[in-house]
């Protein structure tokens, strides 16, 4: 199929292939269809009127960008970013494909060959057998429904059958602000407030796209949901939203994975995810994030301000944070959990890897209302080359909650002598019974892991992989299957030249 | 099979083999005995390639090929295996992973086909069950939490997985009790006494050579082979001691 496709600009094709040392650096050479550069109240009303939105969610833009423009960047993370012209990028870029696709066919098939180098599972034969044949008992063996995303526009649901018999809403965020507008506007910036920093606020005036999801009373969603985000247009802002609602008694394990491709200006990224716990509703969300990182001299690579955050409204509701963090030159991140329901449980699990000249600065916050609520923090840092990495973390218990709660286990492998590795937990307990632990340590892959992997047959690159993987294991079981897997290689990727 | 010619190393600035020759064919197994300080483990990093310990004169050949030009992991695949004495420990890794990317390793660079999860796991339980190691073990992350003699003897279920053309042994009865050395000596037995196969025994005491017989005996002292003989020579030096021998 792939050899018929007409490549359409030679030159850009041949560019972006010279790119290629990156794994995941090429361009496709889809049409793009820009908003104008720049961000004003213009490119805002540019981008609500491309998607066809309704005057309320143009009104919220435009309420947020109003409120953007009297902020200031926050500059307390431990990370050195180069002031950011935010007039100097586009806010919106659309792949002309169909506006309405019912299968995977009507994709286009220069997104899809681009997906298949990716080796995303959207162009597996499996799942497009899926597609086709979902509704009778021949199912594939991947049991992943992908909304994928490709700059910012959705490109294919696929499953859409069956979660709909389920009573499962998986769409594009666009397609659910028409559909299911109550729905939507009951939740939306409900977690994550408007005004609640200076990312998120961006965020809320010109999010391009991104995923929703309801899962109803009492279902447990009948597969895996996943979204792939992709960043492809040059000098393109990504500025996704998304928004997971899991009702009474439901359950739903959601995977976000990230690639992008080589770029030499910086991107810069500001996501928001909100999450919606009611009484006995669990949510897993795992991330594995390998957007461009730069070269090995730092030049280039994706800025990430991302803001996450789960509401554990209900009793015993569950939110779980898993998250591989091997891309971007910068990483501003902290999934959290704000655990109002009583006996609700919140989790995080994180492997933050930060080669050449990458900066991380991430960690969680358990906010911890609920009575009876506990919390779960093991974050593992990996620190290579000349990078930086922090965990920053906050545990708060609130006067009121009672019996809280807390394990916290911070652990840093330093690979080399160039590398930092920095632990900054904020632990603010304001009642006398919660139980806090907090547990940190600080380790370099010693020359005897090294030598004996080495002298059992691993080269230098597969012995440190091995030894890092074992470091990251608590986080990587955490992650579904088919991920792990992927996480496993793409932590050995990360790391190919910081030894030897 | 391997023939070590004159070699001399240093670890740091510090001279540790001052001219050691010493020849091993297939179908042989060599003791090597020696005081603490005369450079046995020295001789067993310095065959398998560990960094920090610098080669400055001599020449190693392995089955033909310069030994010395090769890296650690391309010793391993050309069938060299070095049995630690103190097995290090790899949080979070299981043994079962180690081995098979180990293996796997090896025979890519060989240019054989991997072995599948389960083609490893037959050979690993097989290994493991001679050993009477339980897989259990072998499930959980490499040497952490072993007791010394569990880490000796799990270098022997490696060693059987890997099946090596050449076992160099630093001091694998070290911290046995009688019945772990005698299983030990039987596993050394079973995988390597075999026509195509040599071993290098490294140790201090001759009571692992009650089960293992060496067909040769090496003392080594200052760096150099200062005598070699038969098994004899063991319970000679077990009597005597070195310093005797010295004088």
């Amino acid at each position: 199929m792939t050899d018929d496709i007409e490549i359409k600009d030679k030159a850009a094709w041949d560019a972006a292939e010279k790119v290629a040392d990156y794994e995941h650096g090429w361009s496709s050479d889809i049409e793009t269809d820009f908003a104008p550069k720049g961000l004003n109240e213009d490119t805002v009303r540019f981008i609500s009127a491309k998607k066809n939105e309704p005057e309320w969610m143009l009104e919220w833009r435009l309420k947020a960008f109003a409120m953007w423009k009297t902020m200031e960047a926050p500059d307390w993370a431990k990370l050195n970013v180069p002031p950011i012209d935010y007039q100097d990028a586009y806010y919106y870029a659309a792949p002309k494909a169909k506006p309405k696709l019912n299968s995977l066919d009507e994709v286009d098939p220069e997104i899809l060959r681009v997906y298949e180098k990716l080796g995303i599972p959207i162009a597996e034969q499996k799942l497009l057998a899926g597609v086709e044949g979902g509704e009778d008992g021949g199912l594939p063996q991947r049991r992943v429904a992908v909304d994928a995303v490709f700059d910012s526009v959705s490109v294919a649901t696929t499953f859409r059958a069956e979660l709909e018999r389920a009573g499962v809403i998986f769409r594009s965020i666009s397609e659910a602000i028409k559909e299911y507008p109550d729905l939507v506007r009951k939740y939306l910036g409900k977690i994550v407030p408007m005004h609640d920093n200076y990312f998120a606020t961006l965020n809320c005036a010109v999010f391009s796209d991104g995923t929703f999801v309801y899962i109803p009373e009492g279902v447990r969603c009948p597969m895996e949901l996943s979204t792939y985000f992709r960043i492809n247009a040059e000098n393109t802002g990504q500025f996704e939203r998304t928004l997971i609602v899991a009702d009474k008694g439901s359950y739903v394990s959601y995977l976000e994975g990230c690639t992008a491709p080589m770029r030499d200006e910086n991107q810069l990224h500001a996501a928001v995810v909100e999450l919606v716990a009611l009484d006995d509703a669990e949510i897993k969300y795992s991330t594995v994030q390998n957007w461009y990182p730069g070269d090995a001299e730092g030049k280039g690579g994706i800025y990430n301000f991302v803001t996450k955050r789960a509401l554990c409204q209900g009793r015993n509701s569950k939110v779980s944070w898993t998250q591989v963090e091997t891309g971007s030159a910068v990483t501003w991140k902290y999934p959290s959990c704000v655990l109002n329901g009583e006996n609700s449980v919140g989790e995080f699990y994180s492997v933050a890897v930060t080669n050449n000249h990458q900066q991380a600065d991430t960690g969680t916050k358990m906010i911890h209302n609920g009575k009876g609520s506990r919390s779960t923090i093991v974050s593992k840092g990996i620190s290579a080359g000349h990078s930086n990495n922090t965990y920053r973390g906050l545990v708060r218990v609130a006067p009121n909650a009672e019996g809280v709660r807390n394990f916290t286990q911070c652990d840093s492998l330093l690979l080399g002598s160039l590398s930092g590795a920095h632990t900054v937990p904020y632990i603010e307990v304001r009642n006398p019974s919660a139980q806090i632990e907090h547990e940190a340590t600080t380790s370099k892959i010693s020359d005897d892991q090294m030598f004996y992997a080495m002298a059992r047959g691993l080269n230098a690159e597969e012995a440190v992989a091995l030894i890092v993987n074992g470091f990251a294991k608590e986080v990587l079981q955490q992650l579904p299957m088919e991920f792990a897997v992927e996480a496993q290689k793409l932590l050995g990727i990360s790391l190919e030249g910081s030894v030897g | 099979m391997l023939q070590i010619n004159n070699l001399h190393a240093n670890v740091g600035d510090k001279p540790i083999l001052k001219g050691l020759t010493l020849s091993l064919n297939a179908g042989e197994i060599h003791a090597i005995m020696g005081p603490n300080g005369a450079g046995k483990s020295t001789l067993g990093y310095v065959l398998s390639g560990r960094p920090g310990y610098e080669v400055t004169e001599g020449s190693v050949t392995f089955n033909g090929q310069d030994l010395l030009a090769l890296e650690p992991h391309e010793r391993a695949a050309a069938g060299l295996f070095l049995g630690f004495q103190y097995p290090v420990e790899i949080p979070g890794v299981s043994n079962v992973q180690f081995l098979r990317e180990a293996l796997n390793a090896q025979r890519k660079y060989r240019g054989e086909a991997p072995l599948t999860g389960g083609e490893f796991l037959k050979v690993a339980r097989e290994q493991a069950g001679a050993l009477g190691m339980d897989m259990d073990m072998l499930k959980r992350p490499v040497n952490v939490g072993f007791s010394g003699g569990e880490k000796k003897r799990n270098e022997m279920v490696q060693m059987g997985i890997i099946d090596p053309a050449l076992a160099i042994l630093d001091e694998t009865d070290s911290g046995l009790d009688i019945d772990a050395l005698r299983t030990v000596g039987d596993g050394i037995n079973r995988i390597m006494r075999k026509p195509d196969k040599a071993v290098l025994l490294i140790t201090h005491y001759q009571r692992l050579l009650d089960y293992v017989k060496p067909d040769f005996v090496h003392v080594l002292a200052d760096g150099r082979i200062t005598r070699t003989g038969g098994a004899d020579l063991a319970l000679e030096l077990e009597r005597d001691g070195y310093k005797e021998l010295a004088a």
